[in-house]
């Protein structure tokens, strides 16, 4: 672990560690009331969530036209890390929509794409897993495919009527409400940073260890 | 690209030739649709009259079924003969090779959608015949979507291990907008009134994405398939 890991971790620790009492000091929505404070998670994991996706389809992209073996690395971890984003926003998302909508899930076009990105980052874990020889290759077509298909996903579904809450609101929270979402933000994101560096490390080391047997066999 | 052309013609030709000998992939994956369609039949079926607005969604699961079928099957062929290597081997532009693969594996779908078609038209009294240019349009652009990623994900899968199961693990997800625009346009065309301009949209949004992932294909097969 480096030393920039550490501070993220511990840094990210503590201010998740104080975000409850920070989310209790936020006013009240006037029409939603307690429930509407899990977007103050909801949110920031919901971006880290796309944030991640983004970086394993970039990833693989450069690991698979660039032949830059280390992206890899950087495409498996930023694939675990859309996953576990991913369930945070898909977990928090139905508890807050039972509340304010009545219903735990809706095929809206934000929850429908959310769910077959995560479900494709699944995929991608799950071929890595089993795959067995050659998977990071096919890995990295599976990510790329998978990003190439957010736009058609969200088209196709949008025709259905949304009912999600546009991102719009954000500029337009007032401060006191603002503030704890910013402070939540920067908090998922350390977090995520230092997950991501710390996973990739991890999966180069890994790599090499296996290199290092293959050279000992042939020796 | 003359040579490209040259390369696919002999790619689909000899995918045929070998088809037409053993008739393998064509008759299971063709049985298979039916008794995919026999299964639904039975599920969504009451007292002689279907659920409204099924016919659509079975026609496309069934498709998407067989032709998983049908992918892996090809693909399981070429494996155990060890001929996709000797394919690799060949001086020949992969994108023509892919190109080739994935034009067979549309011929032979587009065989099993004519089946499937009247039969789904009989079973589940859908108007097949009220808008048949439209209808053709949804089944050519929507197999070919569903086609151009299966046949670059089983080439992919040939050589890793429990490839059965990870065919439609990492298929279906991506085809989930194919799903979504040929059921719906479909559907829009088997309603009581056909909705043609909502038809039209679905197949704009079909080409759309089978030029975005016919050409992403054909530009990661070379990467993808080097060891």
């Amino acid at each position: 672990m480096s030393r920039l890991n550490q501070i993220e971790l511990a840094l990210a620790g503590a201010m998740l560690a104080v975000s409850p009492w920070i989310i209790n000091a936020a006013p009240y929505e006037s029409t939603m009331g307690l429930v509407q404070k899990i977007f103050y998670y909801h949110m920031p994991s919901a971006w880290l969530f796309l944030i991640a996706a983004l970086v394993a389809g970039v990833s693989s992209a450069i690991f698979l036209f660039g032949r830059k073996p280390t992206a890899d690395a950087w495409a498996l971890a930023a694939a675990e890390m859309a996953v576990v984003f991913g369930i945070i926003t898909l977990v928090t998302g139905p508890l807050w929509a039972r509340k304010a909508w009545g219903i735990w899930w809706v095929w809206d076009a934000r929850l429908t794409s959310s769910l077959i990105l995560w479900m494709i980052f699944v995929a991608y874990l799950l071929l890595r897993r089993y795959g067995g020889p050659g998977s990071d290759k096919l890995g990295a077509g599976m990510a790329l495919f998978g990003l190439a298909n957010v736009p058609f996903i969200f088209v196709s579904v949008n025709v259905w009527r949304t009912l999600h809450p546009q991102t719009s609101v954000v500029p337009t929270l007032p401060v006191q409400m603002g503030g704890p979402l910013w402070f939540c933000v920067f908090a998922f994101l350390l977090l995520f940073l230092a997950l991501l560096s710390m996973r990739a490390r991890l999966q180069q080391q890994r790599v090499r260890i296996e290199q290092l047997y293959l050279a000992e066999d042939e020796a | 690209m003359s040579n490209f052309l040259r390369v696919a013609v002999l790619v689909v030709r000899k995918d045929l030739m070998v088809e037409a000998r053993s008739l393998e992939v064509v008759s299971t994956t063709l049985f298979f649709a039916l008794t995919v369609v026999l299964v639904f039949a039975f599920g969504l079926v009451r007292e002689g009259r279907p659920v409204d607005d099924v016919a659509a969604a079975i026609l496309w699961i069934a498709t998407a079924f067989s032709g998983t079928l049908a992918l892996g099957r090809t693909f399981e062929r070429e494996r155990q003969a060890d001929t996709l290597r000797a394919l690799m081997l060949a001086p020949a532009d992969r994108p023509a090779i892919y190109a080739g693969k994935l034009v067979g594996m549309l011929l032979l779908m587009g065989l099993v959608e004519l089946v499937l078609v009247p039969l789904i038209g009989l079973l589940f009294q859908a108007p097949i015949f009220d808008h048949p240019l439209h209808l053709a349009a949804l089944l050519v652009a929507g197999t070919t979507g569903f086609a151009a990623v299966g046949t670059l994900f089983a080439a992919m899968l040939v050589r890793a291990r429990s490839r059965d199961v990870m065919l439609p693990i990492l298929l279906y997800p991506i085809t989930v907008p194919v799903m979504i625009a040929g059921v719906r346009g479909t559907a829009a065309l088997f309603q009581a009134r056909p909705d043609e301009a909502l038809a039209q949209f679905w197949i704009a949004l079909l080409v759309f994405f089978d030029v975005v992932f016919v050409t992403l294909a054909l530009w990661t097969f070379e990467p993808v398939m080097t060891e």
